[in-house]
């Protein structure tokens, strides 16, 4: 333990050794539990993801691989003030999405009053035109998010990105806490944990609570999907099984004089609200992209006409990628007249010339980003690569520098984490859900922790060989 | 329902129940070829397999002789072939996965975890033993899936589409299996009570899982035309044409009271129903047994499209 790179804040042991107080009786109980009783439920804990098929597709392999992603057996826990903290900061920063959203498609007074570039708007690929002056119930682009959060200190959480299209993961959390309760249930005697098993109710009635002003009624929501191939189609038919809705494919869908409608073994049913887990280019083949068969074709005609409600909103897009990220806390102060609660990382905006030259000068020191990339895809970490991956690298920023931002790399708290060689500090990440309805913002407590398991590795996606944790929001 | 949904669940339970009936199709094959020459019958035994299978057009494209080896190959786990066994719990569990919503868990876990089984078999190294417990395995998994959706599943539509695919399926498999034995199920003059025909008998009783039931039934030695009965006309037999009609017919009432209306596929299946409840052994051998499995097996299949016109697109 001692060899631990003393700038890392670790969520579990103070630098003196000392253990947090949120961590008491799990530092005790991991003290004196013998090894090969974690192993043999680490062991069970896998059978049991196997066998209910929580899997996953990494594109790119054979279609038939499905992939487990490993969970790891040792929770990570935030005490309830910290939560609070937290929370209050995410509310604070969908709330001010979803009002830029509704500016950035309506008067956009943001580009009035200079804070931000138009081509941020205007020349961002998935700003949809279709948008502008659009209504959308209640002003609510966003019903859910989620927002990727590290901490590298006591005090400070930092938000690393925003996804505020199709976020995926909640499957992962719901699951995961299953899982612990059946593994552990002796943890959660001495752990008052605050249960997120709410979520689906509270997702169906933030759905319910965005239904098109026309449809009269108790809506009908559905869950549309890609389709069996889709990576996270589990995730998919999961959650719909827990709204008890039903889970559509575009083929399912048609459209009749102004309205949707789903095939069902009694006929046409009327859709009003649709939790889309299908990317804006692919849901209409007539109005995006033309070769998708996943879409259902005139949806978007439906959607302007007020007939359904899409969540998330199309176009979305424009408020999560990385370049609008880097003005954030400038987007929270102009619509909310507020400081923001969360940090942003410090962000170096490649198309500025002045940044570009620093982050071109500095590059084997920083995180350099796709502006539109996700999954840990197309990104470079500077300190962690060689010099020829660097200078490939650095070729392509300066060849589009306006597709790339580039960060300082991030200290990642750690936490405790059952590995190959015991029990050992990984790095982890957070991204809670944030649900927004028009009655009221819904968080259940805690998120989807993922973990880097290779030991001083700062990259926590899936795709790359992350694992997920239990995440525990202790109410005292 | 979305039709898409009970499109899956009907086809899911339709492919289960084929993958049990290829198996125990091999399994009576097996035995019947492992005989002493002499007892077995003049015909190739895997010719019949094929045929039973419905599949000797493709499987001719593909293998210059029908043998053990060749036979096994493609109707338990060739790719090429869309109905083997392997290919049928593939698709079984794609349907599976597709409607995952629609499934109790006990199902799916029935369905998944005999998809992760079935990769444990090598096709290109197993041994006769070992293909014995592949068979086995099959029949287990489609017992345990028919068992969990029978204690585990709401009595509603879905649950109906999922029985009226396994009916359909398994009213077509005892068909094919009379249809390719018929001739050795007439009752001829000379060589009836023939130990030749004698183990062919047993062997399509074995192949339908009825060798005990025949004589719980009839308390009789084997007989042709009591073994035409048993699979034809006995409603006690539940693989049956009169019993999976009975159920069919049953199941699509079903449909028709909860959904309010009934169309093309009562009125099939009730016509069918009734040719069977009405039908005498006799009449049916008068009027040419092999006629009568024909023109079953077309009225079955036009009920099974009705079933898709009227409620799985």
């Amino acid at each position: 333990m001692s060899s631990r790179t003393p700038s890392f804040f670790d969520e579990m042991r103070a630098p003196d050794g000392s253990i947090r107080p949120a961590y008491q009786q799990l530092a005790h109980w991991l003290d004196n539990v013998p090894k090969d009783v974690l192993d043999y439920r680490r062991k069970e804990a896998e059978f049991i993801f196997r066998r209910i098929g929580i899997t996953f597709a990494v594109y790119g392999e054979a279609a038939s691989t499905e992939r487990l992603i490993p969970f790891d057996i040792i929770p990570r826990i935030l005490n309830r003030g910290e939560w609070q903290k937290l929370s209050k900061g995410l509310e604070q920063r969908v709330k001010a999405l979803n009002m830029y959203l509704y500016d950035a498609y309506n008067k956009r007074e943001i580009l009035r009053a200079g804070l931000i570039p138009e081509e941020l708007i205007f020349g961002n690929p998935v700003f949809r035109p279709e948008m502008n002056g659009q209504a959308v119930p209640h002003n609510i682009y966003v019903m859910i998010a989620g927002i990727d959060v590290v901490r590298v200190d006591p005090d400070n959480f930092y938000v690393l990105e925003d996804n505020a299209r199709v976020p995926s993961g909640v499957s992962y959390m719901l699951e995961n806490r299953e899982i612990m309760l059946r593994l552990f249930p002796e943890l959660f005697i001495d752990h008052p944990v605050a249960p997120v098993e709410n979520y689906a109710d509270d997702l169906l009635a933030t759905l319910k609570s965005v239904a098109p002003l026309t449809s009269s009624g108790e809506p009908t929501v559905v869950l549309m999907t890609p389709g069996i191939y889709n990576s996270a189609y589990y995730e998919h038919s999961f959650l719909a099984d827990k709204l008890g809705c039903e889970l559509v494919e575009g083929r399912d869908m048609f459209v009749k004089g102004d309205m949707l409608y789903m095939r069902t073994t009694e006929g046409p049913k009327r859709v009003d609200v649709i939790y889309r887990r299908v990317d804006d280019d692919f849901i209409d083949p007539l109005a995006f992209r033309p070769d998708s068969m996943l879409g259902v074709p005139g949806l978007m005609s439906v959607y302007q006409a007020g007939n359904v409600t899409l969540a998330n909103a199309v176009g979305t897009g424009i408020a999560d990628d990385k370049a609008v990220y880097s003005y954030m806390p400038d987007i929270i102060k102009f619509y909310l007249g507020e400081e923001p609660i969360l940090k942003n990382v410090e962000t170096y905006r490649c198309r500025e010339p002045g940044q570009l030259k620093y982050v071109l000068d500095n590059i084997e020191k920083l995180v350099v980003k796709e502006v539109h990339g996700s999954g840990g895809y197309g990104m470079l970490i500077g300190p962690a690569a060689d010099k020829k991956t660097i200078e490939n690298f650095a070729a392509k920023v300066k060849a589009a520098p306006e597709g790339f931002i580039a960060q300082p790399t991030l200290a990642l708290s750690t936490c405790p984490t059952f590995v190959e060689e015991g029990i050992a500090p990984r790095h982890v990440d957070l991204r809670p859900f944030v649900l927004t309805g028009r009655d009221k913002t819904r968080i259940v407590p805690g998120g989807l922790t993922r973990v880097a398991l290779s030991k001083g590795s700062l990259v926590v996606n899936s795709s790359q060989g992350g694992g997920t944790k239990d995440t525990w929001v202790l109410d005292r | 329902m979305l039709s898409r949904t009970a499109s899956n669940l009907y086809w899911l339970s339709r492919y289960v129940e084929r993958a049990e009936c290829l198996a125990r199709i091999l399994d009576a094959t097996y035995r019947l070829s492992a005989l002493p020459q002499g007892y077995g019958s003049e015909t190739n035994e895997w010719d019949s397999a094929i045929a039973t299978a419905g599949c000797v057009a493709s499987f001719k494209e593909k293998y210059p002789e029908a043998n053990e080896r060749t036979v096994t190959e493609y109707l338990a786990f060739s790719p090429d072939n869309p109905s083997s066994i392997r290919n049928c719990i593939e698709i079984a569990r794609t349907n599976a996965r597709s409607v995952r919503t629609a499934l109790t868990g006990e199902m799916w876990d029935a369905i998944n975890s005999a998809w992760h089984e079935l990769y444990r078999y090598d096709p290109k190294r197993i041994t006769r033993e070992e293909f014995t417990r592949f068979l086995n395995f099959v029949t287990e998994t489609s017992v345990r899936f028919d068992g969990t959706s029978f204690r585990t599943m709401l009595r509603n539509d879905a649950y109906w589409f999922s029985r009226l695919g396994f009916l359909v399926e398994r009213a077509d498999a005892t068909a094919r299996i009379l249809d390719v034995k018929y001739h050795v199920l007439l009752p001829r003059e000379a060589q009836v009570g023939g130990p030749l025909d004698y183990f062919q008998w047993a062997s399509i009783l074995r192949s339908v899982s009825a060798r005990t039931s025949y004589h719980w039934v009839y308390r009789d030695s084997v007989k042709p035309w009591l073994v035409a009965d048993l699979l034809i006309l006995n409603r006690q037999m539940p693989r049956s044409l009169a019993s999976c009609y009975e159920n069919i017919n049953r199941y699509l009432d079903d449909l028709a009271q909860f959904y309010g209306r009934q169309g093309q596929a009562q009125r099939l299946a009730r016509a069918t129903t009734s040719k069977l409840e009405n039908g005498r052994m006799e009449d049916i051998f008068q009027s040419g047994l092999h006629e009568f499995i024909t023109q079953f097996l077309s009225d079955n299949n036009r009920v099974g499209n009705a079933i898709g016109d009227q409620y799985l697109i």
